[in-house]
């Protein structure tokens, strides 16, 4: 048993150096708005620098395996332990979402949404940092479901507090939805502690076990709850609906955490949780994620189209990009989950900034109409040409992160794994390559819109309408370095992602699990 | 460190039969060509605006650096071509391999890992890539030099020069690739320089909708092209390579099934449908003419429209498998290629535009390409797109050079009698002219006569030779030339000839440009007057041996692992004849209008004509009919916009977003106000009908408790959350206990 005494107090420290700032924080007048700033900022920085080191210090010849492992007794009674640890599938989610938030932070130093309380708004979004970083190095179910539910509060106050004016209803819909999906999820926790020989919440046993000894009804429905419960979060079609309304009522902050890192949540939770450990299921259910997976990249797709807000829009755009992510996973490959990781992270960067954009073009023209909007190209050329910058990531554009989470995701299709009908896929590669020309169409349409053009006569002489503000520089700088630099080097995540991907779908060989064995044999013969 | 940044470090290729890594320091650093560019874009981005000539001089000097270095390897190449030997190193020893004189230079680093796999980046060299390397550049600076005169004053100085230094490191960096995942890098690159490049003028609508236009069509064909890779990554190559050639070495060696490679080569065909303007995609290129004149000439002429010809040339072995190109005497490449260059060139001759007139033009041309592709006519079409490229290029620097002194780019309204005011323009655009007609001795001449030979389908005097008999496409190709030296005519005439019909407020006569303009302008003029001696038909009398088919030689992969093998046509002097007769019947027939009729009338009644009064169209029903198809551009454009693009936009999007609101929304709706009914009723009956009456009956509780607990009971959040909980877990229970017992 490895406890926190030996070497490997990083991940602990990682996850609660948020909390002990928020505790901290309780302590500061509320009246003292800077130095919430400040501690909420420096907080993240030290994150920040924790992450650093461990994207420093990881094994990365060695990323197949999880390292920093701690693993002691948390709750003896039903067997749940504190059991973290980090590979190669979790590290590019912990540092993504370690890189967000100082930069929403450093973003709300003059953005604090109304109704203000500095204090409040910053204690909640550490929380959740906590939260987020806690479930992407979870090795324990207990533990997962316990950091998985804590983001759940925090984002709901955010949107119910700071939000817009149908904030009630969002924030409801968003809660309800989310904990419906968690309740079906913990009962397929439970039902995978109790059916399973070792009586166990840890991961690590779980995954090895790999659903031996469930029968097959069983796990496809133990794995239906976690389908819900995860789709729910990434959200798939159709249970999608509390993210436009959610995206379109949170604060700017809100909307970029949500669509940065919390919706990763969901996919994760497929590629460590459900697929490993019970794989079987996993291919008896491949054929229908997939076919959710490619009607939300349509159906997303059309919804953007359809919509007359700038902000909505690109909510709905996040509905056809986790569809590429969740195809990619559908397929049951190495490939197709390298994929989808690449696609999370760069689906985090890209859409984290266009609702950063977003909240400019709202502070600015305090309307996010796109009819309303136009010629921010002349107004405000430098934020104009990171619109078109970021809507060329977002449609895939080559060269720029977005194109390393669709064009491998579309490939894999091309190949599922054994078990996975081939021919249904090829059909949902078609449907995808064509989904990237219908997101063409609605960024780059959004773009003339909102972008090219002359100034409407609203805005034409608004001395509020300026460019981009050094906070907004010093916010958005990463990021857009983030999608140039994947974007021409994507072994820097491939590499990382890619022997623990492989490890983990050679462990259902072991198992049995037919299907992925000659996937993966297969490509690890080419 | 970690070994994340091990990316870097090169990685060796395995090396294949006709594949070297150490060659000449230019083929293998031909890296640098694109490179130059590129960090002159980033250059200009940062501090172009701060420089003394606003970035121009930095995007000069690094394609003029590039030029030399793609120069350089040039030569190399003819070195390396005749005298390189490949050698094998054994146990024994270090021993030449024998019969191998076609050798490509290969050079890769690791670029991304997937399911154990290592994907390199890297440069292919040989002949067609260096080829195109010089061409590019080329092109590239001549147009850099134009524009630092031609759009001298627009505002966005600055950032045009650094698209264009872009654009030119994205159309090298895709000519040299080694592997098709990074093709497909390139080929998108180039199509968003051409995206910002076309809505440059962006404040005006039509201009930000032709850029849309442009790169939605685009995307289109990038469908196929992404369908096309992957079955090629899959089905070629032993499986799961991007290699060029590897997939290209494994289809010549057969084996791969015919029915993947089926599938590949009509994918890719719907990409170079939309980048190489090909019918019934071609209807971008003509709007594209929205971007300013140099962008015109150096992508939407030059170079990048020719990106689906070269990935043809390029994938050679998918698509001569694939369409089954020997042997035969018609099939969909070919075909397509021979209708888009009679359909363009029809189009060429109801335009009053000139930048269209030479749009539809190039795509017509492209057309010619295509089809010598699709029948097997490899060097012919390589050949062409190098002369095209010179003499297009010249047409559209002097179609700028013309309406920078007019003003305006319209034939009829704002030109007319030109040769007179700019005789340099005239003398430069009139070369352009016979060199695109295909008159002997121009550049065109050579290229097109190669490809009506290349089709095998001359029966005259014994045949051509060539991979099938072509008859069909033959006739086309005839047919083409006839139409383009007519539309050439005309184009000539309008801008020309005649008296001027523009000048309307204005208070100067027009004027011939300065030499920034037209240096440029003799550069290419003599190009396409000599460039069609690169590769004089073999057999070619008048000339020693050694001076015909130099560029065949040197440019195609003939004896390589990775070329098909395919048959070589013999030129036919009678061929050659009837095909200048037959162009030049339609250089005459259309000089008799113009020059003759239209000028006669013109001069009698004392007006500057474009046409004559009562013509054609308006006493035949049927040549009006046809008129009004051409110009409303085969409906096409109507079929898309209003059909297409308007029901996915409106209906189609309305009615998703309809389902999203009103159904979906609906069921989740239903569902939270079911349960709060539910949890209302719950707690009138349970809570307030039988517990309260307890309590009413056995006593009063305090009021205070009461109004705490009624606060707790219909908070509405706790409400829906308990009740959906419940539910939600009394029903998965009651699942698992089902099956699990």
């Amino acid at each position: 048993m490895n406890t926190i005494a030996e070497n490997n107090w990083l991940l602990t420290a990682l996850v609660f150096t948020p909390l002990a700032g928020a505790l901290l924080m309780v302590l500061i007048p509320e009246k003292d708005e800077r130095s919430h700033k400040q501690a909420a900022l420096i907080t993240s920085l030290l994150t920040l620098g924790l992450a650093v080191f461990l994207l420093w210090d990881f094994d990365y010849s060695n990323a197949a395996s999880l390292q920093y492992f701690v693993d002691t007794q948390w709750i003896e009674v039903i067997g749940a332990g504190y059991t973290i640890g980090v590979d190669g599938m979790s590290l590019p989610l912990i540092a993504l979402t370690a890189l967000i938030m100082p930069l929403v932070f450093v973003y709300s130093w003059h953005h604090i949404p109304e109704p203000g309380n500095a204090k409040a708004f910053l204690i909640l979004s550490l929380i959740l940092e906590t939260g987020m970083i806690g479930t992407f190095v979870a090795q324990d179910l207990v533990l997962f479901f316990v950091f998985f539910e804590v983001v759940l509060l925090p984002m709901f106050f955010m949107i119910a507090v700071w939000g817009g004016a149908n904030r009630r209803y969002a924030s409801l819909k968003f809660f309800l939805f989310t904990l419906f999906g968690s309740a079906l999820m913990l009962l397929s926790f439970l039902a995978l502690y109790f059916l399973t020989d070792e009586g166990t919440f840890n991961m690590l046993v779980l995954t090895e076990n790999a659903g031996a000894g469930i029968a097959r009804g069983t796990q496809l429905l133990i794995f239906a709850g976690m389908f819900i419960g995860f789709g729910v979060k990434v959200p798939m079609f159709p249970f999608h609906t509390w993210l436009p309304d959610a995206h379109t009522e949170a604060p700017t902050q809100g909307s970029v955490i949500l669509a940065a890192v919390l919706l990763k949540l969901g996919t994760y939770g497929f590629i460590r949780i459900a697929i490993p450990m019970l794989p079987e299921a996993a291919e008896a259910w491949a054929p229908w994620i997939g076919l959710l997976a490619v009607i939300g990249i349509i159906y997303g797709a059309l919804g953007c189209l359809a919509q007359t807000d700038m902000k909505r829009l690109i909510a709905f755009s996040s509905v056809a990009h986790m569809g590429f992510v969740m195809l990619g996973i559908a397929t049951l490959t190495d490939f197709g989950i390298n994929a989808a990781i690449f696609g999370m992270v760069a689906h985090g960067l890209i859409t984290g900034m266009l609702f950063f954009i977003a909240g400019s073009v709202k502070e600015r023209y305090h309307t996010l109409e796109i009819k309303r909007l136009g010629g921010m190209l002349v107004q405000a050329p430098r934020m104009g040409w990171i619109l078109g910058f970021v809507s060329m990531a977002s449609l895939g554009l080559p060269g720029l992160a977005g194109f390393w989470g669709e064009f491998p995701a579309i490939l894999a299709a091309y190949n599922p794994a054994a078990g996975v009908p081939e021919g249904t896929f090829r059909g949902y590669m078609v449907v995808a390559a064509i989904g990237t020309v219908l997101a063409a169409g609605y960024l780059l349409w959004l773009l003339q819109r909102t972008a090219m053009g002359e100034p409407s006569i609203e805005f034409a002489d608004d001395p509020n309408i300026t460019d981009v503000s050094p906070t907004e520089w010093i916010a958005w700088t990463p990021l857009l370095v983030g999608i140039v630099l994947f974007g021409v080097a994507p072994g820097l995540i491939f590499e990382v992602t890619d022997p623990a991907v492989v490890q983990s779908l050679d462990n259902c060989i072991m198992t049995g699990c037919e299907g992925v064995q000659t996937a993966t044999s297969a490509a690890g013969g080419g | 460190m970690p070994t994340v940044f091990a990316t870097l470090a090169p990685s060796s290729v395995p090396t294949s039969s006709t594949v070297t890594q150490s060659a000449n320091w230019f083929l293998e650093n031909a890296w640098l060509v694109p490179l130059l560019p590129a960090l002159s874009f980033v250059c200009i981005l940062f501090f172009g605006k701060r420089l003394r000539y606003k970035g121009a001089e930095l995007g000069i000097a690094a394609v003029a650096l590039s030029l030399i270095l793609a120069a350089c390897a040039g030569v190399a190449w003819l070195d390396h071509r005749d005298n390189f030997v490949l050698h094998n190193t054994t146990d024994a020893g270090v021993e030449a391999v024998a019969g191998e004189s076609y050798v490509a230079v290969q050079n890769s680093t690791q670029w991304l890992q997937s399911g154990g796999i290592e994907f390199s980046a890297g440069i292919l060299v040989d002949g067609l890539s260096v080829m195109m390397l010089v061409m590019v550049s080329l092109v590239s600076l001549l147009v850099h030099v134009y524009s630092t005169d031609y759009v001298s004053d627009d505002k966005r100085y600055t950032h045009f020069f650094a698209f264009l230094s872009l654009f030119t490191a994205a159309m090298l960096f895709f000519v040299l690739s080694d592997n098709i995942l990074q093709m497909i890098v390139g080929w998108e690159l180039v199509g968003v320089c051409s995206f910002v490049l076309i809505g440059h003028w962006w404040e005006q609508k039509p201009n930000s909708d032709a850029a849309l236009k442009a790169f939605l069509t685009n995307r289109v064909g990038d469908v196929g092209l992404l369908i096309g890779v992957i079955t090629l990554f899959f089905a070629a190559g032993g499986g799961k390579t991007f290699d060029t050639i590897k997939i290209n070495e494994a289809i010549v060696q057969g084996g791969v099934s015919h029915s993947a490679l089926v599938v590949a080569s009509l994918c890719l065909m719907a990409a170079v449908m939309s980048k190489s303007g090909q019918f019934i995609l071609h209807t971008w290129l003509p709007d594209a003419m929205a971007g300013p004149t140099p962008v015109s000439a150096l992508i939407h002429a030059a170079t990048m429209v020719v990106a689906g010809v070269f990935m043809i040339a390029r994938l050679y072995p998918v698509f001569f498998e694939g369409m089954q190109i020997g042997g035969s005497s018609i099939n969909v490449m070919a075909t397509i290629g021979a209708v888009t260059l009679v359909f363009g060139g029809l189009l060429a001759f109801v335009q009053n535009d000139i930048k269209k007139v030479l749009a539809y033009s190039t795509v017509s041309q492209l057309g010619y390409m295509v089809m010598a592709l699709g029948v097997g006519a490899w060097t012919a079409a390589v050949f062409h797109l190098f002369t095209h490229a010179f003499f297009k290029a010249n047409l559209f620097l002097g179609s700028g050079s013309v309406a920078h002194a007019v003003h305006s780019f319209d034939m009829k309204k704002d030109m007319g009698g030109l040769r007179k005011f700019m005789p340099k323009t005239y003398v430069t655009f009139i070369i352009g002219s016979l060199a695109l007609a295909g008159l002997f001795p121009l550049a065109g001449f050579w290229s097109k006569d190669e490809i009506l030979a290349g089709t095998g389908g001359w029966g005259l005097f014994g045949g051509t030779g060539g991979n099938g008999t072509y008859t069909f496409h033959l006739l086309m190709g005839m047919f083409g030339a006839a139409l383009t030296a007519a539309y050439m005519t005309r184009c000539v005439y309008l801008t020309f000839h005649g008296t001027y019909r523009g000048g309307h407020g204005q208070h100067h006569e027009p004027h011939e440009s300065g030499p920034r303009i037209l240096v440029p302008l003799y550069i290419l003029s003599g190009l396409a007057i000599v460039a069609g001696l690169a590769n004089l038909p073999p057999g070619f009398q008048l000339v020693n041996n050694s001076w015909t088919e130099r560029f065949g030689h040197f440019i195609e992969p003939v004896g390589s692992s990775y070329f098909p093998k395919i048959a070589h046509a013999t030129p036919s002097w009678s061929l050659a004849v009837v095909a200048s007769v037959v162009a030049l019947f339609g250089a005459v027939a259309a000089f008799y209008y113009y020059f003759v009729k239209v000028d006669r009338l013109a001069k009698t009644t004392q007006q500057s004509l474009t046409e004559l009064p009562e013509g054609l169209t308006e006493s035949n029903a049927l040549a009006g009919a046809g008129h009004k198809t051409l110009v409303n551009k085969y409906y096409l454009d109507h079929i898309y916009e209003r059909g297409i693009v308007a029901a996915t936009k409106g209906p189609l999007a309305r009615a998703a977003y309809w389902v999203n609101q009103h159904m979906i929304d609906n069921a989740v709706n239903t569902t939270g106000e079911t349960a709060v009914k539910m949890g209302r009723s719950m707690y009138d009956l349970v809570d307030q009908g039988v517990i309260d009456a307890f309590v009413d009956g056995s006593g009063r509780v305090s009021d205070a408790t009461g109004e705490e607990l009624r606060q707790i009971n219909s908070g509405k959040v706790q409400n829906y959350a308990a009740i959906l909980f419940a539910m939600a877990a009394v029903l998965a229970g009651a699942f698992i206990i089902i099956f699990a017992f």
